[in-house]
């Protein structure tokens, strides 16, 4: 058993499940999520929102999603794009799956400002 | 036909034993493992095993006249050897789909694994896989909501899941218990579960288990933002009890509840899955009493049997073993029959003990559930055994933590999005596994101390039950 000056206290975070135990990634870690995204197929799609509002089941999206869309530098383009739109807005990336009807990966981009 | 009635005791092998048949689309077929007696020449004890499994009886009975027994009988249409096993053959058995109802795996088994297991000419016997037709899964309910609606349900996408069973797994009050589950919830796992032994002892009565439980799931959800949940067993001793539990934690709003589906029983197990389905509630299914059943290489059944007859009874999780923990199970045949869990279609394949080819047609998956002794040690390769359709549980390595439960919770979450990303960067798991953990433990203290906590801890036993090779 520690003793009790050794032992940490955990302090609970809002957190906006996958990759937010993380810290935020940098641009080349993101293009990686996104190159990853593209060579499994999955169609790309970005949403934002508020983050007072960001346990709501549905974000706005942005535009549509990227159906066909291949390039990293697109995809890029159009998040970077976004979240010049909504600065303050949480900012994320997803990937659709029409096999699976599902999102293969899902994740923050943009952490908004109200977020801790 | 104008056949006449001849009494008396025939050979088996003379009505059951049928190498020229071709079987049908719609025939369900079944692999036994069959160790016969001294002296029982093989086509004779897998006819045997094809005619107790089906319509015959030891004698010819003159009723049987009455009825087209070509149309009804079991086929034996098979023999192989097993690889390096010279005590025991595999048989091949076609049976007609009209002998079982209708979506009842109850009623498959009932003849499958029947009186046969008990059956005097043969010394061992075991039911190695089953191929349902589609035409047979079609009419089976399954799971109540699927991986996919859960995913949605629970908006967690792009990686497994993370969970852990309350310890200890007997003895706690219902609000001591209560706070252990907010604990892990508040640190970052998505769910926990009720130990597979908790029902409604005198120390936790069912009822306030599950206010407390739902008070600390709503209280976790509300602070991190993120959708959690918690595995309520209403597994009792009567259905009528399973019911009214499960019926409470609707009333509580609770998204998961479970069931032991062995111990419970396969008519329990579809009567609750239905139920599941109907009120929108997951159902995680836990396994208790499978080693009995799976675990011994000549007699018995393999787990890839249970495996899928669950997935058509009906559940949207299932334990399968960790292939890297403290139970047992071998690697690729783990990965067997976790693909019947979750895949549309899956190709026979010795080299993972698949005999059959098996269409799952529209059937939701299940996710396949890893838990029991795993530690962040772990994480690299269960990520890369189960993959993202999984959920992985922590117990011991959550709860054992030098800081508690939350930071244990926030030290395997670390770690298991650490795998996800460096998976994606196109990063070799379990090659690389120490350098992902070691870089993902500079930024949390947490996972650093779970690193050290659980530094030498080895699970390496020989697996009993291995595949035929």
């Amino acid at each position: 058993m520690k003793s009790n000056a050794e032992m940490g206290d955990y302090r609970t975070a809002q957190t906006l499940e996958t990759f937010s135990f993380l810290p935020p990634f940098s641009q080349e870690e993101v293009y990686a999520q996104i190159n990853y995204m593209l060579s499994q197929g999955l169609t790309p799609s970005i949403e934002h929102e508020d983050p007072a509002l960001a346990s709501s089941v549905y974000w706005p999206m942005w535009k549509l999603p990227f159906f066909g869309e291949t390039d990293l530098g697109n995809v890029v383009a159009e998040l970077e794009a976004c979240h010049r739109a909504y600065p303050d807005h949480h900012v994320r990336l997803i990937g659709y799956d029409n096999y699976t009807q599902s999102q293969g990966v899902c994740f923050v981009a943009y952490r908004g400002k109200a977020a801790a | 036909m104008g056949k006449k009635y001849d009494a008396g005791v025939k050979e088996y092998r003379d009505v059951y034993w049928t190498p020229d048949y071709v079987p049908l689309d719609t025939d369900l077929l079944a692999c036994f493992k069959v160790t016969a007696q001294e002296g029982v020449p093989h086509d004779e004890a897998a006819a045997a095993v094809a005619a107790e499994s089906s319509t015959g009886t030891w004698s010819t009975v003159w009723s049987e006249l009455l009825t087209d027994m070509e149309f009804y009988k079991g086929r034996a249409y098979r023999i192989e050897d097993v690889p390096g096993d010279s005590t025991c053959f595999y048989a091949f058995i076609a049976y007609p789909i009209d002998l079982f109802e209708e979506g009842s795996v109850v009623n498959v088994l009932t003849s499958l694994v029947g009186n046969v297991f008990g059956f005097k000419a043969i010394k061992a016997l075991r039911l190695e896989d089953i191929r349902f037709p589609i035409a047979f899964v079609k009419t089976c309910l399954g799971p109540p909501s699927g991986i996919q609606v859960e995913r949605d349900k629970l908006n967690k996408y792009g990686r497994p899941l993370l969970g852990c069973t309350i310890k200890p797994k007997l003895g706690l009050s219902a609000k001591n218990y209560g706070r252990a589950v907010y604990e892990c919830l508040r640190g970052g796992l998505d769910l926990t579960k009720d130990d597979e032994n908790i029902n409604s002892q005198p120390f936790m009565r069912w009822r306030n288990r599950f206010e407390f439980v739902a008070a600390a799931v709503e209280k976790a959800q509300a602070e991190t933002g993120e959708i959690k949940g918690h595995y309520l067993n209403v597994t009792a001793n009567t259905p009528e009890d399973m019911y009214e539990r499960a019926e409470f934690a609707k009333e509580l709003g609770q998204p998961v509840i479970m069931h032991d589906f062995l111990t419970g029983g396969f008519t329990a197990n579809s009567g609750l899955a239905k139920w599941c389905r109907d009120n929108g509630i997951l159902l995680h299914i836990h396994r208790a009493m499978h080693a009995v059943i799976d675990r011994n290489p000549h007699h018995g059944i393999h787990f890839r049997v249970l495996a899928k007859c669950l997935r058509l009874s009906g559940g949207d999780h299932l334990h399968t073993g960790t292939v890297v923990g403290k139970l047992e199970g071998d690697r690729a045949s783990t990965l067997g029959f976790v693909d019947q869990l979750r895949e549309s279609f899956i190709p026979e394949d010795r080299k993972r003990g698949i005999f059959f080819d098996q269409d799952w047609g529209s059937m939701p998956g299940v996710f396949a559930v890893a838990s029991g002794g795993i530690h962040v040690w772990h994480m690299p390769a269960l990520v890369e055994i189960f993959g993202d359709d999984s959920i992985l549980q922590f117990g011991g390595g959550t709860q054992g933590h030098p800081w508690g439960n939350a930071a244990g919770a926030a030290a395997n979450r670390v770690a298991l999005e650490a795998c996800v990303k460096a998976r994606n960067e196109g990063r070799e798991l379990e090659r690389e596994g120490r350098d992902i953990l070691a870089g993902a433990a500079k930024h949390s203290p947490e996972l650093a101390i779970a690193m050290e906590t659980w530094k030498e801890i080895v699970f390496e036993f020989e697996t009993v039950d291995k595949l035929d090779a």
